[in-house]
Order: structure tokens, then C-alpha cells, then sequence
């Protein structure tokens, strides 16, 4: 009787094995149309060979801007699939747990600071409002942990980060009520945007993503697991409690990295997930891969066409994400629902 | 023995010392000159920035500082702006590279600035320094900020004149305040800069305009520069005046209790054009204009 799972299931591979190349395809794609959009247009790359700013535009802004979009894009991706499995909730985003609002607290914290000594050469400059949005970002996720109490019961950890989430928004608010002069900085960084990263922010965000992907694609039996149910989770034997732990760590670490970098950007953590799902079913192990390739696509295409649509002027990022996977993920919706379909 | 050996050479031998003073002072000279032109200046960010000779090509992505450039008749050397500069005229022809909070990078690159003028609240500062563009943030937020700031930017320019733009502008806002007689002074302003609301403190640059005026502010000074207010705060200090920009005066009447505030019932209120409230809320060169704007409004409104 295993025959037709077996066909089944190498049915499923191979599509989820063309889906991904086909991902990579389009990033490749992506990335080469990204080295010759922007506000120069594609000059810059015609005149790269003789021109040293043409060069210094098309390989120090374009490329690292693009290769950061789809890391972005990726880390998100991978921590809205992540976070979906988990909390088995279809609308469970990355910043569920808190990350967006702590993120914006750090980064309120660390301008106010800065503002009241604006001639320190000390740490906090350099360190910066990137490192204090990637501690705002998983402080807040470890602080829903510990009001939580751990991670065995999916509501109490829901709740708890609804509530971290509503707090420090609310902490965050208040600051700036008390400091109205970092409100300027503050509203870029609500903004989100891909325009300021460079090659640095691109290693940093790498390394996550390397670090985070295998990690959480290695613990993916919990969140197969979990899709049949706690109880069955735990029947299975799993030592649930620590490996949803580790899932979680992983959650916060993607999450705050992307937004330490590239700010608030909506959507992509929730739209890419389903985009994966619309295509194929699969297990964890290659929907997590799927999703995060997904989620680099889809940044990088909303910064392209960011960059393309009104140039040389430019869109904010986050309303193309917005636009474009949720304009996608409701055609899918659509072609689903048709009748013959299916 | 002790001959030219064991001395150094080339100098000692007759007729070639003179000649040898001569190179030294002239070397020098250049040194000296070479200093004297260096320019240094340290920015609202502490960064200290030196550059050979002034910028030849000048991005400005803050509308204040677009018309301190302007004003110290540099205009010129402008090669691109943010989108909200828009004065003096012959700006508003220049490349656009975004806004002050979302500027193109790429853009500001593209034109290859000797320099680029910005907010310390911009977050592109950073990037733009990593591509090797030198940057001097400013932020002027009151009087004293904006005499400092543009001693900045002439040294930086090296255009002389300064102090005395400086002493025009205090002249030019001590005038609009003799205009007014008597019987204005002491009247109790409110100046709303947004609809949340958020007023013009006495420590803004605004309230010490008004102040310079002669005129009250309803807001205390220890509320900080731009507070939110209570409506309800407004509405218990009944002002004699209110200004505020006309996108903000539209529904004013319709907030509760505000109706029949004194102001309001009185039509005491001065509306602002978008062009006026451009000039109200810059803390540029142009505040000794904007003093004459809110003196004029004050001499048509109160008796």
C-alpha cells in the first residue's frame, strides 16, 4: 500500500525541488535587474568601466541595496514560516511576539540617549540605532518568553506577546511624546527601508540567515509535529518544550536582524508563507527553505519596483510589499475558490 | 679638521646658505598658507570634518540649511536638494534626491557632492560617510542655533559677512516688533504648529519669535519646544490670538469647547498659506520675514 504515498510524496519533491529553483532563478534575475535600476537608471552600469562613481554606485549602493533586500526579505520569510508553524495560526507574523514594538523602543531609547549627549565619542554611536533595534527586537521576544512562563502553552505565549507588543509600543509612544525631537528619526525607522544598506549590514544579515535557516529547518519535526495537534506533538515524544525554545530563539534572531536593518517592513513575513503554501504542501523541513526563499524574492522585487516605478524618485518599500504579495496571495485566493479548479 | 664633512652638506658651503633660508621660508609659507585655508568645522553630530578648500558642489537635503546657502549667495554651488526645499526660487529647478528622512542614496551619489548638508534626525548620514562622501549635519532649532549654524556655513563657504547677516535678521525681527504699538504687547498668543495639537513653546524658535514681539505664549516654558497639548488646556487659557496653518484651522471651530473661545468667536486668528507656514516653522534665514508676517497678521486682528 505504499506505493501511491511513495509516488506522492516523490511527486511532492520534485515540485517543491522546481519551486525552489525556480525561486533562485528569479532572485538571480532579480539581483542583475537590481544592478541596473535606480535613480541613475541603467547608465550607470554602461558607464561603470570608466566612470569610478557609475562603478562605486552600481557596486556599493545597487548590489549591496538588492543582495540586502532579499536577505531582508529571506529572514523574514523564514520567520513568518517559522512563526506560523509554531502558533499553527495562519495570521502569526514575525513580530507576533513582540519584535516590531521592542525594535521601535530600542531605537526610541537610543535616540533619546543620543540626543542628550550629542558630542559622545563613546560606544553608542558606533553601536548605534541598528544594535539598539536588534536588542529591542529580542529582548522583547524573551521578555513575552519569561511573562509567559516558557513556551508550552501557545495561548498564554500568544497573549503575553500581544500584550509585550502593546506595552512597549505604548513605552515607545510615550518617549516620544516626552522627547518630540527624535520623532523625525523615529518615523524613518517606522517606515522601514532598503535604501541605507551596505555591504556590512548584508554580512551581518548572511550570517544570520546561514546561521538561522539550517537550524530551524533542522527542528522542522516539531512543527510537523505540532500540525497534528499539542497533544500529538507530545505523544510523539518530542521534547517539545526546549526545541519550541530553540524555535522561537531562532524567530527573534531573524526577526530582529531584518529589522535592525532595514526598519519595519510589513508584510512580507505574513505573505510569504502563504505564497509557499498556495503552490505546494510539503513538511517544514522544505517549507521553511521555501518560505524564506520566498520572502528574499518578494523584498527584493517590492525594492525594485520601488526603485523602478517613479524614478529617480522612489516609493517607500513597505507599500509595495504590501501591494505586491497581497495582490498575488488574492489572485491565488481567487483562482482557488474558481469552480473546476481544485 | 672639522670642515664641511661633518656638518650637513648642501647648506654650509657660503652662498648657498641664503639660499637655503629662502627655500625653508618659502616652504613655510606654503605650509602656513596651506593651514590658513584648511577648513575645520565640527558638526551638531561632534564630527569634525576638514576639508581643503570650500565646496565647489553643495547637496542640501534640509530646506533651512538650502536657504542659509542661498542667503550666504552661494545658491550656485547648490547641485541638488531635498524635495521640500523650495526657497528661494531658482532651487526649485535643482535635481530632487528625496526627502530629508528618505533620500535616494544613489541620487545624492550620482552628483557627486564636495559635500552634503543635512539633519542630524537623518539616518542617511551614515550610509553616505561609508561611500566617502563628506557630511555635516545640522539642526537648527532656535535663535542662537541659527547664528551659530550660519558662521558654520560661512566658514565652510569661506563668504565673509556672516555676523552681519546675523545682525540684519535680529534688526529685521527688532523692527517687526516696534511696528506693533503698545496695546499689542502682552496679548496671549497660542500658536499651533499640527492638529494632534502640538503648540510652539516659548523655548521653540517660534515662541521666542513671539516672545521678541512682545507677545505672551499660553504654553509655560518648562512644556519643552513643540508640546502636546490637552485641547482642554487651550480652551482654559483662552488665548487673545490664535495662529495656526490653514490646514489646521479647518475643523478648529468643531473641537469641542472650541467654539467659544474669545479667538475663535472674535475671528482673531491668523491662518497661515502653506508658503507663510513654510516660512513660520524654518528655523532659517528667513525668521526676521516670519517675524513680519506674524506682526502684520497681529496689527489686522488686535485693536
Amino acid at each position: 500500500m505504499t506505493a501511491p504515498l511513495d509516488a506522492a510524496l516523490h511527486r511532492q519533491a520534485r515540485l517543491s525541488v522546481s519551486v525552489a529553483l525556480a525561486l533562485l532563478v528569479g532572485s538571480g534575475l532579480l539581483l542583475l535587474l537590481g544592478l541596473g535600476i535606480g535613480s541613475t537608471g541603467v547608465e550607470s552600469l554602461i558607464a561603470m568601466r570608466d566612470d569610478p562613481v557609475a562603478l562605486q554606485i552600481v557596486r556599493d549602493i545597487r548590489a549591496p541595496r538588492a543582495v540586502g533586500a532579499w536577505l531582508a526579505g529571506a529572514l523574514l520569510g523564514l520567520a513568518g514560516a517559522i512563526a506560523q508553524g509554531l502558533f499553527r495560526n495562519p495570521l502569526a507574523d514575525p513580530y507576533l511576539l513582540g519584535s516590531a514594538s521592542g525594535a521601535s523602543l530600542g531605537v526610541a531609547v537610543a535616540l533619546v540617549a543620543l540626543g542628550a549627549t550629542p558630542h559622545a565619542d563613546a560606544w553608542l554611536p558606533r553601536f548605534g540605532l541598528t544594535g539598539a533595534a536588534f536588542v529591542g527586537a529580542t529582548a522583547a521576544v524573551f521578555l513575552t518568553l519569561a511573562l509567559a512562563r516558557g513556551v508550552q502553552q501557545t495561548m498564554r505565549l500568544l497573549l503575553a506577546g500581544v500584550v509585550v507588543g502593546v506595552v512597549l509600543g505604548a513605552l515607545g509612544s510615550m518617549l516620544l511624546m516626552l522627547q518630540p525631537a527624535v520623532m523625525l528619526s523615529m518615523q524613518a525607522f517606522m517606515l522601514g527601508s532598503t535604501g541605507f544598506i551596505g555591504w556590512s549590514g548584508c554580512a551581518v544579515m548572511a550570517l544570520v540567515w546561514l546561521a538561522c535557516t539550517p537550524l530551524a529547518a533542522s527542528l522542522s519535526r516539531v512543527l510537523d509535529a505540532l500540525s497534528l495537534g499539542e497533544a500529538t506533538a507530545t505523544s510523539l515524544g518530542l521534547p517539545l518544550p526546549r526545541l519550541r525554545g530553540i524555535l522561537v530563539a531562532t524567530l527573534a534572531l531573524a526577526t530582529g536582524a531584518a529589522v535592525a536593518q532595514t526598519g519595519l517592513i510589513a508584510f512580507v513575513g505574513l505573505a510569504a508563507p502563504h505564497l509557499v503554501r498556495s503552490m505546494l504542501r510539503t513538511t517544514h523541513r522544505r517549507f521553511l527553505w521555501l518560505s524564506s526563499l520566498m520572502g528574499g524574492v518578494l523584498l527584493l522585487a517590492a525594492d525594485t519596483l520601488a526603485r523602478w516605478l517613479i524614478a529617480p524618485q522612489e516609493l517607500p518599500v513597505g507599500v509595495l510589499t504590501a501591494v505586491l504579495g497581497g495582490g498575488y496571495l488574492l489572485w491565488l485566493m481567487q483562482r482557488r475558490v474558481a469552480p473546476g479548479v481544485s | 679638521m672639522d670642515g664641511p664633512t661633518t656638518r650637513n652638506a648642501a647648506c654650509h658651503r657660503p652662498g648657498l646658505g641664503t639660499r637655503c633660508a629662502l627655500l625653508l621660508c618659502i616652504g613655510v609659507l606654503s605650509w602656513c598658507w596651506s593651514t590658513a585655508h584648511a577648513i575645520d568645522i565640527v558638526d551638531d553630530r561632534g564630527m569634525r570634518v576638514t576639508i581643503a578648500q570650500p565646496p565647489a558642489r553643495i547637496v542640501s537635503i534640509l530646506p533651512s540649511l538650502t536657504e542659509m546657502v542661498c542667503q550666504l549667495g552661494r545658491c550656485a554651488r547648490l547641485v541638488g536638494v531635498d524635495r521640500y526645499s523650495n526657497f528661494p526660487e531658482s532651487v526649485r529647478g535643482l535635481p530632487r534626491v528625496g526627502g530629508g528622512l528618505d533620500p535616494s542614496v544613489e541620487s545624492i551619489v550620482a552628483l557627486r557632492p564636495d559635500i552634503v548638508l543635512l539633519a542630524t534626525s537623518s539616518p542617511a548620514a551614515a550610509r553616505l560617510e561609508a561611500l566617502g562622501l563628506v557630511v555635516l549635519a545640522f539642526e537648527p532649532k532656535r535663535y542662537a542655533d541659527v547664528h551659530r549654524v550660519l558662521e558654520q556655513l560661512a566658514r565652510l563657504l569661506d563668504v565673509p559677512g556672516a555676523q552681519q547677516l546675523w545682525r540684519d535678521i535680529e534688526a529685521g525681527v527688532d523692527a517687526a516688533a516696534r511696528s506693533l504699538p503698545a496695546s499689542v504687547r502682552g496679548k496671549r498668543v497660542y500658536f499651533e504648529v499640527n492638529g494632534a495639537p502640538y503648540a510652539a513653546g516659548t523655548t521653540s524658535f517660534i515662541g521666542e519669535t513671539l516672545q521678541r514681539l512682545g507677545m505672551r505664549n499660553i504654553v509655560p516654558a518648562e512644556l519643552g519646544p513643540f508640546p502636546k497639548l490637552n485641547p482642554e488646556f487651550v480652551v482654559r487659557a483662552d488665548p487673545d490670538l490664535i495662529m495656526v496653518g490653514d490646514a489646521s484651522f479647518a475643523g478648529m471651530a468643531q473641537r469641542p469647547g472650541w467654539s467659544t473661545l474669545r479667538a475663535i468667536a472674535t475671528h482673531r486668528v491668523c491662518v497661515f498659506d502653506p508658503a507663510q507656514s513654510d516660512l513660520m516653522v524654518r528655523a532659517g534665514p528667513r525668521i526676521a520675514e516670519a517675524a513680519r508676517a506674524m506682526s502684520q497678521c497681529l496689527l489686522r486682528h488686535l485693536p
